[in-house]
């Protein structure tokens, strides 16, 4: 029976020599990629392609075609590879997006032609590179995983991200796509793939550049049937806790979907680490109680030792059944977060998820978005992300004050003044590039401009409304707009007439970023941020502060409901969140973009170029 | 099948061919209170509320009842406190789940309690009825009769408790006064 994997799941292969089909609207180039544990390329030599067809245990076709079948032999890949991958590109000359063809088919064949599983690439928009299947070893046992990872900027994208450096995998793309089309070999298998084409977009022939999206560019579609949802296969046998499945949860998209699962692994982890957190304690007070009982009874003395003896194996007993319960547990939350995590949209993904160099403008305005991770110490590697609905109820405040914790304690303070300061100018590219083009707007307060620095990518990138307000004229200013602004939408929403605004006032959602309060404020202006914060959430004027709280200290308790107002983050990692179940302390760790990675300047590219 | 327990009877939740309960669910039934016929909205309502008290040891460990609906290590969940009754046909009104699987190495026993809130006896309540559903399969195990009974505002229902790798039920249905499980904890403590 073949297993239909959606995006981010497994299943385990037995067989180790097997053929890999792929079967598309139009021709496509499969290659193959032996990468080590992470996926990365040795070199290009590891790439499978038409000017380069024999690697090891395998041979990638030698031209573009509608219609492949190779063999793999996992046996044969040598013991350095563990990752297998099928790539799929678009060649020149034909469709230059895979938004404009019907979803690629790829499946797992067993030698004796039956499929063991099978992928349709859906979701492609402007990607002309994709990341099919992987195939990887898990102790010394091979299972393929439905990736479906596209690069919009083609294949050289996808082998830088693979580890090659930027000009030997750009050479090695151009060699890889240097082949010809064999039209003939691609019409007559074009018909026999359109008939099995399985979402049912037509014949491949159609013209794709004329498809026209007749969806309201900003209307959510509500009245759309939802998504279908990935169904976890029944256990293989009886006991055994199912595999997980990213999108496992209700909602009525696969968006929603990982948000609720997210959620839920939340909830878990908090709740198991509770059940373990009680049971050890449960043993330590027993311990106690029972070490006192044996030195309190004078007619025992002289059995006190082994009574002692005892209630400490009783209570280790005990603390190691909680430990095989709890690793259980974790065991199952790792596999689930392993499919999870490559499966999130930009908006709830890390800066290091390969989906930051997928295409494309989103359509919609994003559900939530990733503040962060959050773990705790019983289970290290462990990392929930912290996702909060948008428009966010309350505004941000990163903390870089060093009195905030015992991280921030130990780092000086120009390093975690731009920790925090990198942070937020982090968050502002996050958002600017999860929302469709012109629904999101940033203003930037930075009085003494000690934030340029960190501010650089923003302002390089032209993405700002205006330059970061400068000097007292700068608050003063910046704030009297967004204040205005958030009057008369709520003058507007109060009179039943929400689209009838000044023409001069955007109807984008805005995010104020304050470097350095209250340097540069007024009483005035900080009675206006005061009310920006309280009224602005509520009309989309975020708040994100960056602040010491010390340093507002000269005003007193005035402005302790500002602070309580706002979520506060914090550059360095962090206890000081709680969950809403348990209330356990949670380790707050910021997500930053990798070092000397070129992540948010693309993403603001990307972010211009719509407008 | 469905037992009708008696005081102090014990059933062990093991399934017939060997395997255990994985998860069971305390149900609790009662007919609302006859409407009035003017300002219906002060009628007497009768308020009955489910609750589990999860025991190590003979100590209280968690509590699940209407303001804390899960016991934070999310094993038992209480399905929300209804405050009028049903129409007494044998619905469940209350909910509490137990998921045994989940339930921490320490807690060996979980103690069902009923408790009147609005303060009638079950004397004064129509068609009252708690029973122990086996949630894999929807079958009863045992059932409990609460009206007609004496002039009582609450009920020791049943334990659950491990015994070897498994579990056992024990019907207590010790009546006893008080408006939440708090009251009753003197009454529970001879039944662990």
């Amino acid at each position: 029976m073949t297993a239909e994997l959606v995006r981010g799941q497994n299943h385990p292969l037995s067989l180790h020599q097997v053929e890999i089909r792929v079967t598309a609207g139009t021709p496509v180039l499969a290659l193959v990629s032996a990468g080590d544990d992470e996926g990365r390329l040795a070199g290009p030599e590891a790439l499978a392609h038409p000017g380069a067809r024999i690697l090891p245990g395998l041979e990638a076709p030698g031209a573009a075609g509608a219609r492949h079948r190779f063999p793999l032999d996992l046996d044969a890949v040598g013991a350095a590879v563990h990752r297998v991958r099928v790539v799929l590109a678009l060649p020149g000359g034909g469709p230059a997006r895979f938004g404009a063809v019907p979803a690629p088919h790829v499946a797992v064949a067993a030698a004796d032609g039956a499929e063991v599983a099978a992928y349709t690439v859906t979701g492609l928009d402007s990607e002309s590179a994709v990341v099919a299947l992987e195939l990887y070893r898990r102790q010394d046992a091979w299972k393929v995983r439905a990736v479906g990872q596209g690069y919009a900027d083609g294949l050289g994208a996808l082998l830088t991200d693979a580890g090659l450096p930027g000009p030997a995998a750009t050479a090695l793309a151009a060699a890889a796509l240097a082949v010809d089309t064999p039209l003939a070999t691609a019409a007559s298998a074009a018909a026999p793939a359109a008939a099995r084409g399985p979402a049912g977009e037509g014949p491949a022939g159609a013209p794709a550049a004329t498809a026209i999206d007749y969806a309201h560019p900003r209307r959510r579609r509500t009245t759309e049937p939802p998504e279908p949802a990935p169904t976890p296969e029944a256990p293989g046998q009886a006991g055994a806790p199912p595999r997980p499945v990213a999108g496992d949860a209700g909602g009525w998209s696969m968006e929603e979907r990982l948000y609720n699962q997210v959620w839920g692994m939340f909830e878990d982890l908090a709740r198991t680490v509770a059940a373990y957190r009680s049971a050890v304690d449960f043993a330590d007070s027993r311990l106690d109680r029972e070490l006192d009982d044996a030195l309190s009874d004078p007619s025992a003395r002289l059995t006190a030792n082994a009574a002692r003896d005892a209630a400490r194996a009783r209570r280790d007993e005990l603390v190691a059944r909680a430990q095989a319960v709890l690793d259980r547990d974790l065991a199952q939350l790792r596999a689930e977060s392993e499919v999870v995590e490559p499966a999130l949209p930009a908006a709830y993904a890390r800066w290091d998820n390969p989906v930051w160099h997928g295409a494309g403008a989103p359509r919609e305005s994003p559900l939530a978005l990733r503040l962060g991770d959050l773990s705790l110490p019983e289970a290290p590697g462990l990392r929930v992300p912290m996702l909060m609905r948008l428009p966010l109820e309350r505004g941000l405040w990163i903390d870089n004050g060093r009195t905030g914790s015992e991280a921030a304690m130990a780092m000086d303070t120009d390093r975690l003044r731009r920790l925090a300061m990198d942070m937020a100018v982090a968050h502002a590219v996050r958002l600017l590039a999860v929302h469709p083009g012109g629904r999101f707007c940033v203003h930037v307060i930075d009085p003494a401009g000690a934030g340029a620095a960190a501010l650089a990518p923003l302002v390089r990138s032209g993405v700002l409304a205006a330059p970061p307000a400068l000097g007292a004229a700068g608050v003063t200013d910046t704030l009297e707009r967004l204040t205005r602004r958030v009057d008369l939408v709520q003058m507007a929403v109060r009179a039943g007439a929400p689209a009838e605004l000044p023409p001069d006032v955007d109807p984008a959602d805005q995010l104020l970023i304050v470097h350095d309060f209250p340097h540069g404020f007024d009483e005035r202006a900080v009675t206006r941020l005061r009310y920006l914060a309280d009224e602005g959430p509520a009309v989309g004027v975020h708040l994100l502060m960056v602040a010491d709280r010390d340093e507002a200290s000269a005003y007193g308790p005035l402005l302790d409901p500002l602070w309580r107002a706002l979520m506060r983050l914090s550059p360095v990692p962090d206890h000081h969140l709680a969950d809403p179940w348990v209330h356990h302390a949670w380790t707050f760790e910021p997500d930053l973009p990798p070092q000397h990675s070129a992540v948010l300047e693309r993403a603001l590219e990307q972010v211009m170029t719509r407008h | 099948m469905t037992v009708n327990m008696t005081k102090g009877q014990a059933i062990s939740l093991e399934k017939r061919g060997g395997g255990t309960l994985t998860a069971v669910r305390m149900g609790l039934g009662w007919q609302a209170a006859k409407r009035r016929g003017l300002f219906g909205s002060r009628t007497r309502e009768i308020d009955l509320d489910a609750s589990a008290v999860l025991f190590a040891d003979k100590q209280p460990v968690d509590v699940v009842f209407f303001r804390h609906l899960q016991s934070d290590d999310g094993s038992v969940r209480h399905t929300g406190d209804n405050l009028i009754g049903g129409a007494g046909q044998g619905g469940d009104d209350e909910a509490i789940l137990v998921d045994l699987q989940r339930v921490p190495v320490h807690i060996d026993q979980i103690v069902f309690t009923v408790n009147s809130f609005t303060g009638q006896t079950f004397q004064e309540v129509q068609n009252a009825f708690c029973r122990i559903v086996d949630e894999t399969n929807g079958q009863e195990l045992a059932r409990y009769t609460l009206d007609g009974g004496g002039a009582y505002t609450a009920q020791i229902m049943a334990k659950v408790s491990r015994a070897g790798a498994g579990w056992q039920m024990t019907a207590l249905g010790n009546p006893a006064n008080g408006r939440t499980f708090q009251d009753l904890m003197p009454a529970i403590l001879p039944h662990l």
